[in-house]
């Protein structure tokens, strides 16, 4: 069967659900929410609709750029931590048994039905003094008294790495599943040890589904607000706790929606640039 | 007679009558509400239980008034509903249990019925502090409930209780304490002003306020925990693994009676004394019931019973009460509590959020 670009307005007709699906879900939310970030606050009240630039204005301070930059610093740091320990173990876990395989999978998809909350209290609980991890070094002779190893920002990274690393196999698990294994083998009849045909071969091979999953793990680890609170000190706190003050304890839906659209802008500006230096490469 | 009689009933005409009438059987309150009944705002989950099941039921018994209690979002939401149904001329609840950042910021748009004093003859009952005045010296709001934020120690790790709130400036305690992360929720600048700069009229200014946020900052380093999770802290504090901070009083006391190595210390600064009133949208057409209702809250027996069942502290004058010293001092104490500045968070709170913010995360 030939695939006829579409003649007549009906041809279209599939699109407009996902179009107005999008329309009521992103659309119309967003755009409520950059004509939100213009109107001015009332400290004693709420707010009125106006357009001024305040909240914008407030936002361009160098206490709100350092929580914007560790933000971002985070979700790349865990971006990469999701993808360095992600392609071994998938690639491992591709070369499996069948049977490995569906353990794994169905082990890791049942890790998405935990909400954050529990993440957060779970490892809050294992990385606590008084019944966590290193309870047991001592038990095994490995330190001399238990301590607490949360809060720190190694407790949020572990917490919200363990959070994406389901996406992250996800992603990568198709594309290595399909990676053809002769690639290898030819790399290997050529005197390559396993490790370097797998850095020289594979990782290559899957250059544009790495950038893929780098990009969705970042974006998912921006959004984070829960587990920086429950495991971080104050100075952990990403961008996204303090828009939840601002909206929720604060009342200041202007300022929330400004630091939100800013945000928003940003990660695209990012994502953006990511895709641009990924394309360029492969035209090179 | 006999034409009635032998008038064909449809089955659905049955059905329906059926239906009506059991449904009527099963909400009497609708029944009842065609005679008096009043739509009382208060905190969702476990107050509104509470009061459904030990205040509510006996004030309809006693008045003839019919409660329909609405469960009230937290936050400033319910306040922005208020406001925006009053414009319209509706009022979702005629009497609300509000925080006394909301009261204030409802008396600047004019959103509370003054209350009229002649009617509530129980309102003498009530400290003086617990009435909350228009600038104009109308009332806009009496004192519903009132609860304590104070310092809390696990027992295992403090064996002698502290006594001041000194103690959370205390070098010794690096890395021990769990405090409420916002400005607005903690009071921790009253408690800075009250321990360090003789009292709470140090914040007036703005150059005060800073001088406090300065002297707060010096407890950072024995802060492990900035929650706003009471959950989060609760557990901490009970196993020990953040065995100080501020918490609240009464569900300390139950933590404690439970068996939980957990104790409540009035300090000598006093504890947090925070409340909600109880105000009147200017769009109810019930102000007569709300008056009723405000009145029998305020009576000793009624504050006796919030405290022995709800765990609040009384609004009432403490002579007034039945209270007996053990139960008095499972909700409250006679050491001068410390009340929040809540006007600073009504005219100042921008400047102060911004300020808390960065003084915490910095």
């Amino acid at each position: 069967m030939r695939r006829e670009p579409p003649q007549r307005l009906a041809d279209y007709g599939p699109l407009f659900f996902p179009a107005g699906m999008l329309t009521v879900f992103f659309v119309v939310p967003f755009a409520t929410m950059i004509a939100v970030s213009f109107f001015q606050r009332e400290q004693g009240g709420f707010y009125q609709p106006a357009f001024v630039l305040d909240n914008y204005a407030r936002f361009l301070s160098l206490f709100f750029g350092r929580v914007l930059g560790f933000s971002l610093m985070l979700a790349i740091a865990v971006a990469i931590a999701c993808v360095v320990i992600g392609i071994p173990f998938t690639y491992l876990l591709s070369r499996t048994a069948r049977k490995v395989q569906i353990l794994w999978l169905v082990a890791l998809l049942s890790i998405l039905s935990l909400s954050e909350v529990m993440i957060g209290f779970a490892w809050s609980t294992l990385f606590s003094r008084t019944a966590g991890l290193t309870n047991l070094f001592v038990w095994l002779g490995l330190m001399a008294q238990p301590q607490a190893l949360t809060p720190s920002f190694g407790a949020v990274m572990t917490a919200m790495t363990y959070q994406a690393f389901p996406y992250t196999v996800l992603v990568l698990y198709p594309a290595l599943v399909r990676l053809d294994p002769t690639l290898t083998e030819a790399a290997r009849t050529l005197g390559a040890s396993p490790v370097k045909a797998f850095f020289t071969v594979v990782v290559p091979a899957l250059r544009n589904t790495i950038l893929a999953t780098l990009i969705m793990v970042f974006i998912f680890a921006l959004g984070s607000y829960l587990l920086p609170q429950l495991l971080g000190r104050p100075q952990h706190w990403t961008l996204s706790v303090l828009i939840t003050d601002q909206a929720i304890y604060q009342s200041n839906m202007p300022f929330a929606a400004a630091m939100a659209v800013f945000l928003v802008l940003v990660t695209l500006g990012l994502v953006g640039l990511a895709l641009y230096a990924g394309r360029q490469k492969e035209a090179a | 007679m006999r034409d009635i009689l032998n008038a064909k009933l449809g089955r659905r005409a049955v059905l329906g009558a059926g239906l009506a009438g059991v449904s009527m059987l099963a909400m009497p309150a609708v029944l009842r509400a065609q005679e008096k009944s009043l739509k009382v705002g208060v905190y969702g989950g476990f107050f509104k239980d509470s009061f459904d099941k030990n205040i509510f039921a006996d004030f309809t018994k006693a008045t003839g008034i019919a409660v329909e209690s609405v469960a009230e979002p937290t936050g400033e939401a319910w306040l922005v509903q208020l406001e925006q149904a009053a414009r319209a001329g509706a009022a979702p609840a005629d009497v609300s249990m509000m925080s006394q950042v909301a009261i204030l910021k409802g008396q600047a748009n004019d959103l509370w019925a003054p209350l009229d004093a002649a009617k509530l003859p129980n309102s003498k009952n009530l400290i003086d502090r617990f009435i909350n005045k228009y600038p104009d010296g109308r009332i806009a709001g009496i004192g519903a409930v009132s609860w304590y934020i104070t310092l809390v120690t696990n027992t295992d790790v403090y064996k002698e209780a502290p006594t001041s709130w000194a103690a959370l400036w205390d070098p010794a305690n690096a890395d021990k304490l769990g405090l409420l992360a916002l400005v607005s929720n903690s009071f921790l600048l009253e408690v800075t002003a009250k321990t360090h700069l003789g009292g709470t009229n140090a914040l007036d200014t703005d150059e005060g306020i800073i001088k406090a946020l300065e002297k707060l900052a010096e407890v950072k380093p024995n802060v492990r925990l900035w929650y706003r999770d009471e959950a989060q802290f609760e557990q901490a504090l009970k196993s020990g693994e953040i065995p100080m901070g501020q918490y609240y009083h009464d569900v300390t006391g139950l933590a404690a009676a439970d068996g939980f190595p957990v104790r409540s210390t009035f300090p000598k600064e006093g504890g947090i004394l925070d409340s909600g009133s109880w105000a009147v949208s200017r769009a109810s057409e019930k102000t007569e019931e709300a008056h009723v209702f405000i009145d029998y809250m305020c009576q000793p027996a009624i504050q006796a019973t919030l405290s022995r069942k709800v765990g609040t502290s009384p609004t009432v004058k403490r002579d007034l009460l039945d209270l007996t010293d053990q139960e008095f001092a499972a909700v409250s104490s006679d050491i001068e509590p410390i009340i929040p500045r809540y006007d600073l968070y009504q005219s100042k709170s921008d400047f102060l959020n911004q300020k808390w913010t960065e003084m915490i995360a910095g």
